[in-house]
């Protein structure tokens, strides 16, 4: 049906593998809550959480077999949001620094 | 660039007029939802980076609001949402394949799924109530008193570092209760467009050469799992190391 | 090479077109036609634009004495923010994008309508929708908290319907959201065969781009306004900091989109002034992919600079310097835009009809206006002028000289194609020159007046500025009567107006090769686009370096 790359679909054994890692990469997170490790916990929280979302992104949402505009589509989604992030944060991170001073 | 294939005199019941072809209405259309699923992601995301923000700023009372709420309870309805997100692609498989009955199965089960879900959300919110952790003109006069005493006993504050942090306290539930809120508000949305999705599959007119709405329906509903894949640790796993009960 | 504005023989209108195509008030209301809809869009727009001239007029008939004296504070703070609300999103916003966009887009890109017609009908209802809130506010008494809704004023102090306002807003923000998203699937789904990247009008790359901020910025405004609600309404304490919330945090959530916000009003205008130049010219575009991408720079720079309007809220000073070089950085694509019409008309057959009047206005009134602009990027000089009658000039400069005149220059280029009838040249130039003399004497003194330290917002001043408030408010009064005589002529011309034809302007461009009013299908057959954008100068249509 389509020629130009876009909609083909993953099998449904790749369905029922990327709902494994995302049920495991749930319980792993749930878990490693409950581990001590300092500064890591969020890291590695967001970490799984990125990681969840890209298998969604790629393989239930089918942008693994879609056009390059649907993945720039995409990745421009969360560029943008890194950009709302950061450049507030920029704010509240820099007011009790003093560089040169 | 598309091509429009103006010879061809082939016209689907469901090709509208401004298009040439089935494939340039598919295209147009996925790109139109992907497009509408980023104004999405700015609006969740303007909540998420308001919550970086306070997170920062109240870390130690972002981790007793976090403690308080119930993480096993949000675990499971992270594994039901990943579920309905596996049966939404199943039943996008299932259009494209042209079967109409487990096409209209697997839309069921994600509804279902997806009741679960917003089920086990009513309890929590439920028990919020109870604990009067609920944002807004009560929070002062009820107070988050459970979360006060266990500042003072567990994590041996001052009583007026744990009364101040357990003020703080209503910012993190303010937060709780918008991005939850928000988010099960999507999910119903979800249930709107799963109901018009039936009522579509009815005349057996999804197959492989047109399901087009399904599979809109499926990348909202995905997106609907996405931003509760990011919820769950935010707002339920903060630190369940410090300050635990 | 003949630059005759009206063809020799006399034109006749096509017996059928999109306007008698169908008649009756469902055919209307029910539309899926895009042009249609822009007509739509144009009677509510313009309905709202007299309304925030109302409210103008009464700003400045106060402010022709030192004392406040027409009306209370209280008062005087509603007349602007109902001003500043209903200028920027019930009419700038839409204006270029919904009128002129939603009527030639499609065409220009030889599609028969947009990609979602029904979508845009719905994008018109939610404007109503809003424009409906907005008026419900009017009604009980208005809102004061300044169009920006700072907090804790709006979400802790004032007893004025801010709500109702913001849920105004946020239904009309969606109708924006809803074209922006449609323009772009229309623009990368829906060209004609031949019809590249490089061979789109500049006006579709600029109100694409304007799309991507429509898309990308509009959704935080909506949660901001969601939030704000909330708090007004349960107390729960983001942004009050009685309540432990951070009130500059609302500022910076309202920046992020308010300042992409106003890209989102001039890039349309901009592709206005791209399409009129070159026409008016007989002289393609000076440097295309220049302007074509500066488009597109203007739109991602746009939203990393919000935070100039922030620079005395108490944000950290290495974050404002870090704004103030990004602000001067997003100067840089506005000003290619501005060289490059300039070069296009040098050595070009210019003629002055009337848009041509509007643009080469645009171009100066944008220029000063942007150029103020970089005043307030300068940390240093915008602790002395912001919150000064400087801003407001700055703004209107870009605003009104430059977006309100690209509106009004788009609307009379293409008016003959919108509705297949002249309007009469003498009293458009006629209208154009009351426009421009009255807006300098309207706005100029009020640089002067934000530099001699005149606050903003404020319904009284020291006597010493009233000679400049009163040169302001007859500057207002001559601006009125330059904005109303289009309203006439232009209504008139519809009826007595003589018959235009396909291409009164023998300008290039789909929409010209289409008749004077179109048919609602846009055209009889697909169009298949051989030539570069712009060949004027040139029959054959092979690319003149």
């Amino acid at each position: 049906m389509a020629q130009n790359g876009s909609h083909g679909h993953p099998t449904h054994g790749v369905y029922y593998a990327v709902f494994g890692a995302l049920v495991i990469g749930t319980l792993l997170t749930w878990g490693v809550a409950f581990v001590d490790l300092g500064i890591f916990n969020p890291i590695v929280a967001l970490a799984i959480a990125c990681t969840k979302a890209t298998l969604v992104i790629l393989f239930f949402m089918h942008v693994r077999y879609s056009s390059k505009l649907t993945m720039i589509t995409v990745a421009a989604g969360f560029f943008w949001l890194m950009l709302l992030i950061s450049l507030s944060l920029s704010d509240y991170l820099t007011r009790t620094l003093t560089l040169g001073q | 660039m598309s091509h429009s294939q103006t010879t061809t005199t082939e016209h689907h019941p469901a090709l509208a007029h401004q298009f040439d072809s089935l494939e340039q209405q598919k295209d147009a259309s996925m790109l139109g939802m992907w497009a509408f699923l980023l104004t999405e992601i700015m609006m969740f995301g303007g909540l998420f980076a308001a919550y970086l923000i306070y997170r920062l700023r109240y870390y130690e009372a972002f981790v007793a609001g976090s403690t308080s709420i119930a993480v096993t309870l949000g675990a499971v309805n992270t594994l039901v949402l990943i579920g309905s997100s596996l049966t939404m692609a199943l039943a996008v498989s299932a259009a494209q394949r042209g079967a109409q009955k487990v096409l209209r199965g697997f839309i069921v089960a994600t509804m279902l799924l997806g009741l679960v879900f917003l089920g086990i959300k009513a309890v929590e919110y439920h028990e919020k109530y109870v604990e009067h952790h609920i944002p807004g003109g009560v929070f002062g006069k009820f107070g988050p008193t459970d979360i006060e005493k266990d500042l003072q006993e567990k994590d041996h504050k001052t009583p007026e570092a744990a009364a101040q942090i357990a003020r703080q306290t209503e910012i993190f539930f303010c937060f709780y209760f918008a991005m939850t809120g928000l988010h099960a508000f999507h999910m119903l949305i979800g249930f709107g467009l799963m109901t018009w999705l039936l009522w579509l599959s009815r005349g057996n007119r999804f197959g492989p050469d047109y399901y087009t709405p399904v599979e809109l329906g499926g990348l909202y509903w995905h997106f609907v799992d996405i931003v509760w894949i990011f919820l769950f640790p935010l707002l339920y796993l903060i630190s369940r190391t410090q300050g635990a009960h | 090479m003949s630059t005759a504005i009206t063809a020799v023989q006399p034109q006749v209108m096509p017996a059928k077109h999109y306007l008698n195509d169908n008649y009756g008030i469902r055919s209307w209301l029910l539309t899926k036609d895009h042009k249609r809809i822009a007509v739509l869009y144009l009677i509510s727009i313009t309905f709202f634009f007299f309304i925030g001239g109302l409210f103008a007029a009464m700003i400045r008939l106060e402010l022709l004495t030192p004392a406040g004296d027409l009306f209370q504070s209280d008062t005087y703070n509603k007349l602007f923010t109902m001003h500043g609300i209903n200028m920027i999103f019930f009419f700038l916003i839409p204006s270029v994008p919904a009128v002129l966009g939603n009527f030639v887009l499609p065409i220009m890109v030889g599609a028969k309508d947009l990609a979602f017609p029904k979508i845009n009908l719905m994008s018109w209802y939610l404007y109503i929708g809003g424009a409906l809130f907005s008026l419900a506010t009017m009604v009980s008494g208005g809102v004061d908290t300044g169009w920006t809704f700072y907090t804790p004023l709006s979400s802790g102090f004032v007893r004025t319907h801010v709500i109702l306002m913001a849920v105004g807003i946020l239904i009309v923000g969606f109708s924006s959201i809803f074209t922006g998203l449609n323009f772009i699937v229309t623009v990368h789904r829906m060209r004609c065969p031949g019809m590249t990247w490089g061979r789109l009008p500049l006006f579709v790359w600029s109100n694409y781009a304007a799309s991507l901020i429509m898309v990308l910025g509009t959704p935080v405004l909506a949660i901001t306004l969601i939030l704000l609600a909330l708090e007004r309404g349960f107390h729960i304490g983001i942004f009050d900091p009685a309540l432990g919330g951070d009130p500059v945090l609302f500022q910076h959530m309202f920046w992020f989109y308010s300042h992409p916000a106003v890209y989102i009003m001039i890039l349309p205008g901009m592709g206005v002034i791209s399409e009129i130049i070159t026409c008016f010219s007989r002289k393609r575009v000076f440097g295309y992919f220049f302007v074509a991408f500066s488009s597109i720079a203007i739109a991602v720079f746009g939203f990393v600079v919000w935070a100039h309007h922030m620079f005395v809220a108490g944000v950290s000073v290495y974050s404002a310097m870090v704004f103030s070089l990004l602000s001067f950085a997003v100067a840089i694509p506005s000003a290619v835009k501005v060289f490059n019409w300039t070069a296009t008309m040098y050595k070009g057959e210019v003629s002055f009809e009337t848009p041509m009047l509007y643009a080469i206005g645009f171009i100066g009134l944008f220029t000063i206006g942007g150029l103020t602009g970089l005043f307030l990027a300068a940390l240093g000089t915008d602790v002395h002028i912001h919150d000064t009658y400087f801003v407001i000039a700055h703004f209107h400069y870009v605003m009104v000289g430059g977006m309100v005149m690209a509106y009004i220059g788009g609307l009379h280029f293409w008016w003959p194609k919108m509705t297949g009838r002249t309007y009469p040249e003498g009293w458009a130039k006629l209208a154009a020159l009351i426009t421009f003399i009255g807006f300098n004497l309207t706005f100029f003194p009020q640089f002067i007046l934000g530099y001699l330290g005149m606050p903003r917002r404020y319904h009284s001043y020291p006597e010493e500025f009233q000679v400049l408030n009163v040169l302001s408010s007859a500057g207002a009064s001559v601006l009125a009567v330059g904005f109303i005589l289009p309203l006439i002529y232009l209504l008139w011309s519809m009826r007595y107006g003589e018959v235009a034809g396909p291409n009164p302007w023998k300008a290039t461009g789909l929409e010209w090769e289409t008749s004077s009013p179109p048919p609602t299908h846009n055209f009889e057959m697909t169009p298949v686009v051989t030539t570069e954008p712009y060949a004027y100068g040139d029959e054959e249509g092979t690319v003149v370096p």
